[in-house]
């Protein structure tokens, strides 16, 4: 049983004129084998909350704490809080020209598990991650994310999950950028490691229809840098057909 | 042997073309007081094979085929009496590539190759460049009609090499011209990759990469002449510097002229500084005399650790060592494994960790 819990948390970011504040206090705890979905408006902050989380050096804590299990994440580095058991799937996966999805994999599970994993069971394990996922083998000899398409940066990210074993997961706009299909796989493959390992999820999505495959315990209407309504699925359908309006209006 | 020029004046390094080349290191390769041995030094590694023949030819009677106003070069192409000719037959598939290396010992060398593709031929040519020496040489690589060759030229000279040297390819009709140049030893080379074409439908893609630490000057002026329609070029040249006045240059000219229509041509530098003291020069320069053309373009890059990338790597877990070796080896790699050659990248990429090592990077 884990337990992520986020009180009062504000981030800035350092600009030209200065520290601007993005998220202004917020509150949220999310324990394992619970989904909580994001939703809110272009700038509200969410993509702010997941890398601070995750402990992106762009982003100032200003306030406020994060913890696992009751261990201070803020304090840790980046490679300490996925050891923890925190993994962020990110919006815009980044490009590693020269690195192979392969290196990489293998480089992550070695540091994760504090061993490299057996050759044979461990080539074993990432094919067949991979064709749960509907991934062409071929990318294990691809650059990280190099020339993907939206949709297969958004697999691989996923695919990373799988093999990564986190704790607690945040999912930044996972559902972006997908067709049907590749909504369907991802989605299972998050139920996959959500059943498995009993995975906590944050999901921050626009839509609802990935709701539909991954249920939502509760539901958090984001806006102006905190969450600033919270309920169960229904609040998503009606924030689907309402829109944000009644929240951002200052 | 050609007599140098009557108006031949030594650089001064004010020069465009010399100004980034620190003169005092050159060794007087420019100095027609300096006498430099015209001698050859080059070797085929293992025994002949068929499809391509070596010989060697009097200067006079294999003149070089383009014009240069590079001040060594029309030293190289006075001093020179005898020229190595690598010639691949005509029509020839060579399966495994031919190999050449560079015993140039101590002291200095002049010296001049021409490598023929003969019509539809296929070959891999790669020349080893190690140990000391102070040479200039210049290699014109011919591409008659229809050829195919990959030419792979590399520096791993020791400590105090010094190379000036011009690698020019005349790509004939329909031919493929691919060539990769890799630059890491030596206290100072200057090299001139340049490109020309003598017939339409040619490709030329120059790959290159250089990694220079404390106190190398490594430079390269490519230059991609569009003389002729509907010939293409690609040119990324990737650097690494690190350690207390690493130098490079890389310049790139493209020349895009009037009758040229149906060019496309893209080129590309990148420059990795991974630590304080080091200077990357990076000047992209192209030049179109015609809007009839498929695609021109350039970009240049030169910066820090990209620290999106740290960050990715680090949030799976991989700890900041690691995660920037891999970064940087990934840099390197992206034309290395191009070589195609695993005996040789993996020498070329334990070579580099060996220098990353040394300068903590
Ligand atoms: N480096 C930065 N400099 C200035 N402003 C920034 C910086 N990074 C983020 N911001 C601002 O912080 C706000 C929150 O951005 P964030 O990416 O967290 O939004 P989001 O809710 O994820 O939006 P979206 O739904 O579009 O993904 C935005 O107004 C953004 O412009
Ligand atoms: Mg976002």
């Amino acid at each position: 049983m884990s337990q992520l819990v986020i009180k009062n948390l504000q981030v800035g970011v350092e600009t030209e004129s200065g520290m601007t504040e993005i998220l202004r206090g917020v509150d949220l705890t999310i324990n394992s084998g619970e989904v909580h979905a994001i939703m809110g408006p272009n700038g509200s902050g969410k993509s702010t909350l997941a890398y601070s989380i995750a402990g992106h050096p762009k982003y100032t804590i200003t306030g406020g704490s994060v913890t696992l299990d009751g261990t201070d994440v803020l304090e840790m580095s980046v490679d300490e809080r996925a050891k923890a058991g925190i993994f962020l799937a990110m919006q815009y996966p980044v490009e590693v020209p020269g690195v192979s999805v392969a290196n990489f994999l293998r480089t992550a599970a070695t540091a994760l598990r504090g061993e490299a994993p057996k050759v044979r069971t461990w080539v074993t394990e990432v094919k067949e991650a991979m064709s749960k996922l509907a991934m062409d083998p071929a990318f294990s000899e691809r650059s990280v994310n190099e020339g993907f398409s939206g949709g297969e940066k958004k697999r691989h990210e996923i695919l990373q999950m799988e093999l990564l074993k986190p704790k607690i997961a945040v999912l930044d706009e996972t559902d972006s950028g997908l067709d049907v299909d590749a909504l369907r796989v991802v989605s299972e493959g998050v139920n996959r490691v959500k059943s498995e390992q009993n995975l906590g999820i944050m999901l921050i999505t626009h839509y609802t229809r990935i709701l539909r495959y991954i249920k939502p315990d509760f539901v958090h209407v984001f806006a102006g840098g905190k969450i600033v309504e919270e309920g169960g699925p229904e609040l998503a359908e009606r924030l689907e057909e309402k829109g944000y309006a009644e929240y951002v209006k200052a | 042997m050609s007599a140098l020029p009557t108006n031949y004046l030594a650089p001064s390094g004010r020069e465009e073309a010399w100004r980034f080349t620190p003169m005092k290191r050159i060794a007087g390769l420019h100095d027609p007081a300096t006498t430099i041995a015209d001698r050859i030094s080059i070797e085929l590694i293992g025994a002949a094979r068929p499809g391509f023949t070596i010989s060697r030819i009097k200067a006079a009677d294999l003149p070089a085929k383009s014009s240069t106003d590079d001040a060594v070069i029309q030293r190289v192409r006075a001093d020179v009496s005898e020229v190595t000719h690598l010639r691949i037959s005509q029509e020839a598939v060579v399966a495994e590539p031919i190999i050449l290396t560079r015993k140039a010992g101590n002291g200095g060398e002049f010296s001049r190759t021409v490598i023929t593709a003969g019509a539809h031929s296929k070959a891999t040519v790669i020349i080893e460049n190690a140990g000391e020496a102070t040479i200039g040489e210049e290699i014109e690589l011919r591409l008659e009609v229809g050829s195919n060759l990959t030419f792979i030229s590399l520096q791993e000279w020791s400590a105090n090499a010094v190379h000036l040297g011009r690698h020019h390819a005349i790509v004939g009709r329909d031919a493929t011209f691919n060539s990769i140049t890799v630059t890491i030893g030596g206290s100072l080379v200057r090299l001139l990759p340049t490109v020309e074409y003598s017939d339409q439908g040619g490709s030329a893609e120059l790959l290159g990469l250089y990694f220079a630490t404390d106190g190398q000057h490594l430079e390269h002026r490519v230059h991609v002449d569009h003389g002729i329609p509907n010939a293409k070029s690609r040119v990324t040249y990737k650097g690494v510097l690190a350690g207390d006045q690493a130098r490079t240059v890389w310049i790139g000219d493209v020349f895009i002229r009037g009758n040229a229509e149906g060019t496309d041509t893209y080129e590309l530098n990148k420059n990795l500084l991974l630590t304080d003291g080091a200077r990357a020069d990076s000047v992209p320069n192209l030049e179109i005399e015609t809007g009839e053309i498929v695609g021109a373009g350039h970009a240049s890059t030169t910066g820090r650790f990209d620290d999106e990338q740290l960050f990715y790597l680090m949030s799976r877990g991989i700890p900041m060592a690691d995660a920037r070796r891999l970064v940087i080896r990934g840099f390197f790699t992206e034309i290395i494994n191009r070589i195609g050659n695993e005996a040789i990248e993996e020498r070329l990429m334990s070579r580099i960790d060996a220098q990353l090592e040394k300068v903590g990077a």
